[in-house]
């Protein structure tokens, strides 16, 4: 087995536990309980583990990871570790205190989400009533202090027309950074896939606001913008290829190359309970799975971009084609592109399935 | 545009020049990014500490590789523009 070059990104997925409910959470339909999730202890040895590994970036996630009361503790750690910690947040916990704790802590950077710029907008996709105001307030409390900010907005069909709006706000609010991401259609997203597609007129939009902010704010506001596959013909370089760059951590100590694998059929998930993060970076069959290029079927295997795309993503071949091991039919080479356009195509309005833990 | 040699330079926060010893390489590390600092960036960057001015930096440079100053300076000022506009360091 050849070497596998060290991963940059750790996404640390400390729980998931959330007060929003949002349709399209990248969390798995089976969640962790708080029962489920690891201790501390852990966690202090898995940063340990990342950084002698080679990670660089540790991004705090969850569900809702300002939920562990040990956040602090874990980002103090991490920097002494001289890892670059982000904290990805809905920020409705954020306030004077909670804030100053990680602040001391060494935090590098905030990526506060936002459901929308419109109020019932926004409480209709996570639920929480009061959640908008929380994070106007957490945002103004984070500039206060300096910390460096990223806004993210999911877009979706009942959003995506007030893309020039969030651009806007990101700007007012002082953001450094905004993302604007076209939903991804991966567990909770990939249940409410045709309620959250946009169409080929609104992408379009969305685009067009894209560039015309990027000419008004120049410098001042980065923009992140992630397109719909779905409207797209060829595929995304999923994760910068499995295994090659990324790794994600869930709340029970489960080991992934993203955070849709777990939908992966017949192969053991590696745990950082009962086995060390390198070798399972290194050696794990889950890691090796899919890395590099031998796995690759045609047209993959001979296409010039095998290399550039990485044969798109695992996860959604599986969920559209039912073989993980199928070319993502994103491309225009699969045979089953159809199933592509004809979802592409297929958005509607409706009630969303929230993202809830499962009444057992 | 260039920077003048009476500034004083710093990393705004969120970014940091580090090296990664499993690589080998310097890095800038950037929110939810990171680049590659070539060896010449990487020297520059090094003296990069928020207390001495551009003046002293650039001295140090044409001594420490024997170079001539403006040739040394020119290089200096092109990646420091350019690490500025895009907010990773500020005057």
């Amino acid at each position: 087995m050849s070497f596998a070059p060290p991963p940059m990104s750790l996404l640390a997925e400390l729980t998931h536990r959330c007060p929003l409910a949002c349709p399209y959470c990248s969390n798995p339909l089976a969640l962790d309980r708080r029962a489920a999730e690891m201790e501390t202890a852990d966690w202090l040895r898995v940063l340990d583990e990342a950084a002698s590994l080679g990670v660089l970036q540790v991004h705090f996630s969850g569900g809702e990871p300002m939920a562990r009361h040990d956040l602090p503790e874990l980002v103090r750690h991490a920097s002494k570790l001289n890892l670059y910690t982000n904290l990805i947040t809905s920020g409705v916990l954020i306030n004077d205190v909670t804030l100053e704790a990680l602040d001391t802590a060494g935090l590098d950077h905030i990526q506060l989400s936002f459901q929308d710029v419109d109020e019932a907008g926004a409480e209709r996709i996570g639920g929480l009533r009061g959640a908008q105001e929380k994070k106007l307030n957490a945002a103004r409390l984070i500039k206060a202090r300096g910390i460096p900010l990223t806004l993210n907005f999911v877009v979706h069909r009942e959003n995506v027309a007030r893309v020039p709006e969030m651009l806007d706000l990101a700007h007012e609010l002082g953001a450094g950074r905004v993302e604007i991401a076209h939903t991804q259609y991966y567990g909770w997203g990939l249940k409410n896939r045709d309620l959250l597609m946009p169409s080929a007129a609104q992408l379009e939009a969305s685009t067009e606001a894209v560039v015309k902010a990027r000419a008004r704010f120049g410098n001042s506001l980065a923009i992140d913008y992630v397109t719909p596959d779905y409207h797209a013909d060829q595929p995304k370089p999923c994760m910068g290829g499995w295994g090659q760059r990324f790794v994600n951590i869930t709340p029970s100590g489960k080991v992934l190359p993203c955070h849709a694998a777990e939908t992966i059929p017949n192969v053991v998930f590696p745990s950082v309970t009962t086995e060390s993060l390198g070798a399972i970076w290194q050696d794990s069959p889950l890691f090796n799975l899919f890395r590099g290029t031998d796995w690759m079927p045609e047209p993959c295997r001979s296409c010039s971009l095998k290399e550039v795309d990485w044969g798109g993503c695992r996860c959604q071949a599986l969920a559209l084609t039912g073989d993980a091991s199928a070319t993502d039919p994103v491309c225009a080479r699969s045979n089953q592109h159809a199933l592509v356009m004809e979802a592409a195509t297929a958005g509607h309005d409706g009630e969303f399935l929230y993202r809830r833990f499962r009444a057992i | 545009m260039s920077v003048s040699e009476d500034s004083i330079l710093k990393f705004t926060r969120g970014h940091r020049l580090q090296h990664d010893r499993v690589r080998d390489v310097w890095l800038i590390q950037a929110p939810e990014k990171a680049f590659i600092a070539d060896p010449i960036a990487a020297a520059i960057l090094q003296l990069v500490d928020g207390a001495r001015p551009l003046s002293v930096l650039i001295d140090t440079l044409a001594e420490t590789y024997q170079a001539p100053r403006e040739t040394i300076a020119g290089d200096v000022q092109t990646l420091l523009t350019s690490l500025i506009e895009q907010k990773v360091l500020s005057a």
